[in-house]
């Protein structure tokens, strides 16, 4: 710009050596800022691997009473998926079903403040989900559960016997499935309305009554985002900790396939959060390696998640 | 004979009719008041409620269907069965949602007091009425607002990297991708990040100290503010930048006094966003602030309490059996003002996005 200039004047000079030294600065703190970013996330990395392989030697008392850490960290990350997992069976339907009223079925009127509502939703702290957890919900469930025990108890998951608090790992997985709801749907609204207008109305043209038009043209257009936005809510849920922390009177790292019962499964973060105040020496480190654990497992499904979005978004 | 004929003629008198046969508007607020009476009656006859619920339930969406079909055809039917099932989803989504705000209302409002929120816990280690969150609150705000002043700036000039100077390039895409794994990272990997670092740092076993729980929350908040502040960037139309070049501005004032302003409302909404997200957040600060039962002002050293923190360890003492009910309405109080907390953050986001929104904006 300014070099280009033939004969500067003086001041011209002083003026572009300022901007130029400007710009550097400018550019260069942004770059640095951005590898700043880059350090921080090596060194979560990086610390927790420091810290999380003095676990390995632990046994005995220092791994919780099992024979080494493995044995401790193994039913954690069962319980985590398996209560993750069930938490997305829960918030599928509900989330496509809430998500097409909001983008399809309400009218105009409704489906703005619907929204609105499930963005305001997102923002309540993990802590009050807890806390309502078990004050509200795990009462009411016992009933459920006990109706499950008779009816479906010859599936193992509903082998009973059934706890009487009602804070057990279905329960936990009803309030994750719940907070993952507001995210799972506000991404669902938002690519159920990107639908080209032109394939829906092709639709209705020919005929099609509300419900096919939705299965033959937003349903196949929303395909890969839907699983995207599943996949994401899935990795929220496996990292989810004080909800499940406060629901779930936990039995420590058993694996149990029963979720109705009190003796249950833990998950990672709920086994850290509820040993770390006592927890000391090695104990410390078999708890980071845990986590370090935990962090492998979100990242992988994230990282699914991203990949099928973007793939999504090529094909789209 | 004669009528024969007249078909032979005139074919299109006996061809269906092209509409077919449909159901009055009125159809399914008659079908439901049915519904509900029938609900209504197993109520009567000892169901309960949730089995009175369910006997509604199958009565409509049976009888629509039914009567769909039999007047309008079996695609129709479908049509309006689906339709049940999705005001269903949505109902039974906004249940829980709706019982939990009212919950926390009507169990905190009685506890919300002045008293209660400009007293600490000083001196009431289990036992003690009164009591109160000025500890928690100051904690939140002081926590809270450390991990903002780290992280904004770094996540700010990150993302004016990404998409001022970065453009497309192998870094950018790196970093790109580096950001998206970190929005997953869970919350307590950040706090046990947190309490690793800090053992080396001090050498103490178990660190207790309140820039830890920023150190966590900022690795939280990060991903949040680039990804919201690269969204905002990247809506700048280029020819307000190619014009400020024209006119010979360098490119970093063209940034700070164009690009940076004109995004500036959704920029604003989205670190407000992020700071109402991490206000919430329990499990990191739990593993590294430790328990405080007075404002604790000096982050380098000693616990802080936070609210968050505040009603977990709260929630272990309300079985206690003479003290247990004052811990339940602690908790609750501070449930409730948390929410108004987090809850005004994200009212305040919204508006400034509304009022400042850019006219180029979509």
């Amino acid at each position: 710009m300014t070099t280009a200039i033939q004969d500067p004047a003086p001041d011209q000079q002083v003026r572009a050596r300022t901007s130029r030294v400007g710009d550097a600065v400018f550019s260069r703190t942004a770059l640095g800022a951005a590898l700043l970013v880059v350090a921080l996330l090596a060194g979560v990395a990086i610390f927790l691997v420091v810290q999380g392989l003095p676990a390995l030697e632990a046994t005995g008392e220092q791994a919780y009473g099992k024979p080494s850490v493995w044995a401790y960290v193994g039913p954690l990350l069962f319980g985590t998926v398996l209560s993750a997992l069930l938490a997305m069976i829960i918030v599928t339907p509900l989330a496509i079903g809430l998500a097409l009223v909001i983008s399809h079925y309400a009218p105009r009127r409704l489906a703005k403040p619907v929204g609105y509502l499930v963005d305001l939703l997102a923002a309540v702290p993990s802590v009050v989900f807890g806390l309502w957890g078990i004050a509200v919900l795990a009462p009411r469930l016992v009933p459920v559960y006990d109706w499950l025990n008779v009816w479906f108890g010859w599936i193992p998951l509903f082998g009973g016997p059934v706890s009487s608090s009602g804070r057990t790992l279905l329960t936990a997985a009803v309030v994750l499935a719940l907070m993952a709801l507001p995210i799972v749907t506000a991404i669902l609204r938002e690519i159920f309305a990107q639908t080209p207008t032109t394939h829906q109305e092709a639709a209705l043209a020919l005929g099609a009554t509300r419900w096919e038009m939705i299965r033959l043209a937003v349903l196949p257009y929303a395909r890969s985002g839907i699983v995207a936005a599943l996949l994401l809510g899935l990795g929220r849920a496996l990292g989810e900790t004080m909800a499940v922390a406060m629901v779930l009177s936990a039995t420590g790292a058993i694996i149990s396939f029963d979720v109705i019962s009190s003796a249950n499964s833990n998950t990672i973060a709920a086994s850290i959060a509820n040993n770390y105040a006592n927890a000391a020496g090695l104990k410390i480190n078999v708890l980071i390696f845990a986590g370090l654990g935990l962090f492998v497992l979100t990242f992988v499904v994230n990282f699914l998640g991203r990949w099928v979005a973007t793939r999504g978004q090529v094909k789209g | 004979m004669k009528t024969m004929i007249d078909t032979d003629i005139h074919p299109v008198d006996r061809l269906e009719p092209i509409t077919g046969g449909t159901l009055p508007r009125i159809a399914p607020a008659l079908v439901g008041v049915c519904s509900v009476a029938l609900g209504a009656l197993g109520l009567l006859l000892g169901l309960g409620l949730v089995g009175a619920v369910v006997v509604t339930w199958l009565a409509f969406s049976l009888a629509l269907y039914g009567w769909t079909r039999a007047i309008e055809g079996s695609r129709q039917a479908t049509d309006s069965f689906v339709r049940t099932l999705m005001w269903t989803a949505f109902v039974l989504a906004m249940v829980p949602l709706v019982s939990l705000i009212w919950t926390v209302v009507a169990r905190g409002a009685p506890v919300l007091t002045p008293a209660f929120l400009n007293d600490d816990m000083s001196g009431r280690a289990l036992l003690g009425v009164g009591g109160g969150i000025y500890h928690a609150i100051m904690g939140t705000f002081m926590i809270t607002a450390i991990a903002a002043v780290i992280a904004v700036p770094v996540g700010l000039l990150t993302a004016v990297y990404l998409v001022e100077y970065g453009k497309g390039n192998r870094l950018a895409k790196i970093i790109t991708f580096l950001v998206d794994v970190m929005t997953g990272i869970p919350s307590i990997v950040a706090g046990l990040f947190a309490v690793a670092l800090f053992i080396v740092i001090t050498g103490d076993p178990l660190p207790r100290l309140g820039i830890g729980g920023s150190i966590a929350l900022a690795v939280l908040m990060l991903p949040t503010v680039i990804r919201s502040v690269e969204e905002m960037l990247k809506l700048v139309p280029d020819d307000l930048r190619e014009a400020s070049y024209a006119l010979g501005v360098p490119r970093w004032r063209t940034i700070v006094k164009v690009v940076l302003p004109t995004a500036v409302a959704g920029i604003v909404t989205g670190i407000t966003l992020a700071i109402a997200r991490v206000a919430g957040e329990t499990a990191p600060l739990l593993l590294i602030l430790g328990t405080a039962r007075v404002a604790n002002w000096n982050p380098f050293n000693g616990p802080v309490q936070t609210l968050p923190v505040y009603i977990f360890q709260s929630l272990g003492q309300t079985t206690h059996f003479k003290y247990g009910e004052i811990w339940t309405d602690r908790v609750w109080g501070a449930a409730l003002f948390l929410i108004i907390i987090v809850m005004s953050l994200n009212l305040v986001a919204r508006l400034v996005g509304k009022a400042f929104a850019p006219k180029t904006g979509r």
